[in-house]
């Protein structure tokens, strides 16, 4: 089996994760925008991923364990929000729900 | 026995402990026993206390009690440690009984406000640091008591905080002791750096050694701690206070500016008398400042018509004899005056707080009138401590304990002529303002209708009062009159006698019926102008000179008009100028910038969470780009 070289997994994980942040900037639906950090969480996960089978080191797979649950996590707490933004407000826009201005 | 010296201050302090953390949470009910009953237990261990020192009396007659080192700080070792002996023993026997007379006439007199347990607790702490005053065996410790009971002064002063005059009245009362309290101050560090212990026995001692009399040093300590006496005493020139101090209540006023508290200056010249006597020009400081007080308070006690400031005035001008006897040297007389004034003059109060309430808190004799139909018992009582005041011949305590100032002033080495004839004018000033208001608020046409009559628990302590303020005088009569010298044989372990000096042709007896012409004469004019013939009254104060006079005594001399312009108006108009001097512009400079830069970065909180993501990449991206390529 072919080794991946470096440099372009570390190209794939760039382009998901700046793919994630653009879809964090320019959506406006907060269901999109818990997607879109998914996305970047898991191209950083990918990136030890690479950097660990570079090094051959187990290091990378275990923070991508760490980040995996990390996500579980924000997921579960994001939905959560999610729904009480919803029943709040009949609106999951990010923009419409900007009371706590300065 | 005197090992549970300690009980009697902690006692109160305990009560107003337990009533300032858990009194809010606790019925009146149960107020109205922790508050007045740990004053009575004080008392009661008062009473066995005084009963172990005339049974079994402790060596020397004074008992020393060391509870604890206070602080120990390169020599300076001041102890909390009481000090017992006849003075002490007999001012704290007062203080404790008399307080829980006014403490029980207060469960009811306080019945209906909010502030049941509030008062409670300010009145057990005064009840405390007054004891600690008395009781203190170091002029440091009696210094924290002097301070304690102006803090209570000033809490039950102001205790109707909802009204700024009441705020007003407590701040003046704090402030103008405070002159008072510096000069204390100032005498404490005085006799401390040259005598180098604060110890009273031992300072007593240590000056009697290294100072001879007229010593310039003793002098000096002498008037500094007078200073502080003539502000918590509300003698002349810091008697301002007392009159606005009668915004407080009244069962207050009664404790603290007629009792007790106001005595306290009383108190501190007998404790260090040794002092005065080493420092002639200042014990004829004491008499000057007595005598002046006295005559002036009179007059100003004749023209108020809110019988609480008639009372006010009175007190600052007993309180006036009392400095007359410690001026001459009557050490013991003036402590009896102390006695018989705590008992008919608190009396007094109480009288005027029951009338007052059946009132509708109505506070000008003018408006009472006929008084005596309605209320037979608070009539009596007060008639009897007013006749004790004013000083009635042979039955009332004030005769006995004013006569004797009165002929010491003469008759002792220190006295003179012209004190004893202004002492005896005051009686006859005491006489007239005292029937004055009698027979005012008391006779003649009902004005106002009378309701809430008194109940049992504020009758009783009246009763007590009133017989003690009768019967108290007969612990010292002239030599016409028995020759009783019981208390002044009791104060003698303390206080030293009056040294006689040449009454020059004058008898006790004729300093005595000199004084029942004064009183007989007061009396009667007051019995003329305000019964017989009112229009008199009148025709009096019709023309412009009197009418003047009336005013400018009614203002106190215009001393609080001469205070305002000498010292309060340029302080405060330095204040005021003093508010945008350069160093606070600065200052204001710094707000001002921080409060620029608040506006300036509030604009950033949209509120859009997506502008707060492209701001932290923003900023990320050019930390990235520092560590990178720089």
């Amino acid at each position: 089996m072919a080794i991946i070289p470096m440099n372009q997994g570390l190209l794939l994980a760039g382009i998901l994760f700046a793919l994630g942040l653009i879809g964090l900037l320019v959506r406006r639906n907060l269901m999109f925008i818990l997607m879109s950090i998914e996305v970047m969480l898991n191209a950083t996960g990918l990136a030890f991923v690479v950097a660990g089978a570079r090094w051959a080191q187990a290091d990378g797979q275990v923070m991508f364990i760490f980040i995996l649950s990390m996500a579980a996590a924000e997921v579960s707490v994001g939905l959560a929000l999610l729904l009480q933004i919803y029943h709040q407000h009949k609106s999951v826009d990010a923009d419409a729900i900007s009371e706590m201005r300065g | 026995m005197f090992h549970w010296l300690w009980l009697i201050p902690a006692l109160p302090f305990a009560g107003a402990f337990v009533l300032i953390i858990f009194g809010p949470r606790m019925s009146k009910k149960s107020v109205a026993i922790i508050g007045p009953g740990v004053i009575a237990i004080s008392a009661v261990v008062t009473m066995l206390v005084a009963y172990a020192f005339f049974t079994t009396p402790p060596s020397n007659y004074a008992y020393d009690q060391q509870l604890w080192t206070w602080m120990d700080v390169s020599g300076f070792r001041p102890h909390i440690g009481l000090y017992l002996d006849a003075l002490s023993l007999l001012m704290t026997l007062v203080v404790t009984f008399v307080g829980f007379l006014i403490h029980w006439y207060s469960t009811e007199f306080m019945q209906d406000d909010e502030g049941y347990s509030r008062f409670f607790a300010y009145m057990n702490l005064f009840v405390g640091s007054m004891l600690i005053l008395l009781l203190g065996d170091n002029l440091l410790l009696l210094f924290l008591g002097w301070e304690g009971v102006g803090l209570c002064s000033y809490l039950l002063i102001g205790f109707w905080y909802q009204d700024p005059v009441n705020g007003r009245a407590a701040r003046k009362a704090f402030y103008v002791t405070r002159v008072g309290d510096t000069a204390m101050t100032l005498g404490l560090l005085l006799l401390f750096t040259h005598l180098g212990t604060l110890d009273i026995q031992e300072l007593m001692h240590r000056a009697t050694q290294q100072w001879p009399v007229g010593s310039s040093l003793a002098v000096w300590a002498g008037f500094l701690l007078l200073g502080g006496a003539v502000g918590k005493s509300a003698q002349l020139p810091l008697q301002t206070w007392l009159p606005d101090a009668m915004a407080g209540p009244t069962p207050t006023s009664a404790l603290i500016h007629a009792a007790t508290m106001v005595t306290a200056g009383v108190y501190l010249i007998a404790r260090t008398h040794v002092l005065y006597s080493l420092a002639p020009a200042a014990q004829t400081g004491v008499a000057v400042v007595g005598i002046a007080t006295l005559i002036l308070a009179g007059f100003a006690a004749l023209t108020q018509w809110d019988i609480k400031r008639i009372l006010a005035y009175s007190t600052v001008s007993q309180i006036g004899y009392m400095f007359v006897a410690l001026g001459v040297g009557a050490w013991s007389a003036a402590i009896f005056h102390f006695m018989t004034h705590a008992f008919f003059k608190a009396l007094l109060f109480l009288g005027a707080g029951i009338v007052i309430n059946a009132c509708h808190h109505e506070h000008s004799i003018f408006k009472m009138g006929g008084l005596r139909k309605k209320m037979p018992l608070v009539f009596w009582t007060f008639l009897v401590a007013g006749c004790s005041l004013a000083g009635l011949p042979l039955v009332t305590a004030g005769f006995y304990s004013k006569g004797l100032i009165i002929w010491q002033a003469k008759a002792a080495q220190n006295g003179s002529t012209a004190i004893w004839a202004l002492a005896v004018f005051g009686v006859l000033l005491t006489s007239l303002y005292t029937f004055r208001m009698i027979f005012v608020a008391f006779f003649g046409e009902e004005k106002t209708h009378v309701e809430h009559l008194p109940g049992w628990s504020m009758k009783i302590p009246c009763v007590v009062l009133a017989v003690l303020s009768v019967i108290g005088g007969f612990f010292e009569t002239p030599r016409f009159l028995g020759g009783v010298h019981s208390f002044s044989d009791f104060l003698s372990t303390a206080l030293p006698a009056a040294i006689p000096g040449n009454p020059g042709g004058m008898s006790e007896l004729g300093s005595e019926l000199w004084v029942t012409l004064a009183f007989i004469v007061g009396a009667v004019a007051a019995y003329y102008l305000y019964m017989v013939n009112p229009e008199m009254v009148e025709s009096l104060t019709a023309p412009a000179i009197s009418k003047a006079l009336h005013e400018f005594w009614y203002s106190d001399w215009g001393m609080d008009w001469l205070y305002d312009r000498l010292f309060v108006r340029p302080i405060m108009w330095f204040a005021r100028v003093d508010k945008n001097d350069i160093v606070d512009s600065f200052y204001t400079g710094c707000a001002r910038l921080s409060e620029l830069f608040y506006r300036a970065l509030r604009t950033t909180e949209t509120g859009r969470v997506r502008w707060y993501a492209a701001a932290i990449v923003f900023g990320s991206i050019i930390f990235v780009a520092i560590v990178l390529f720089l």
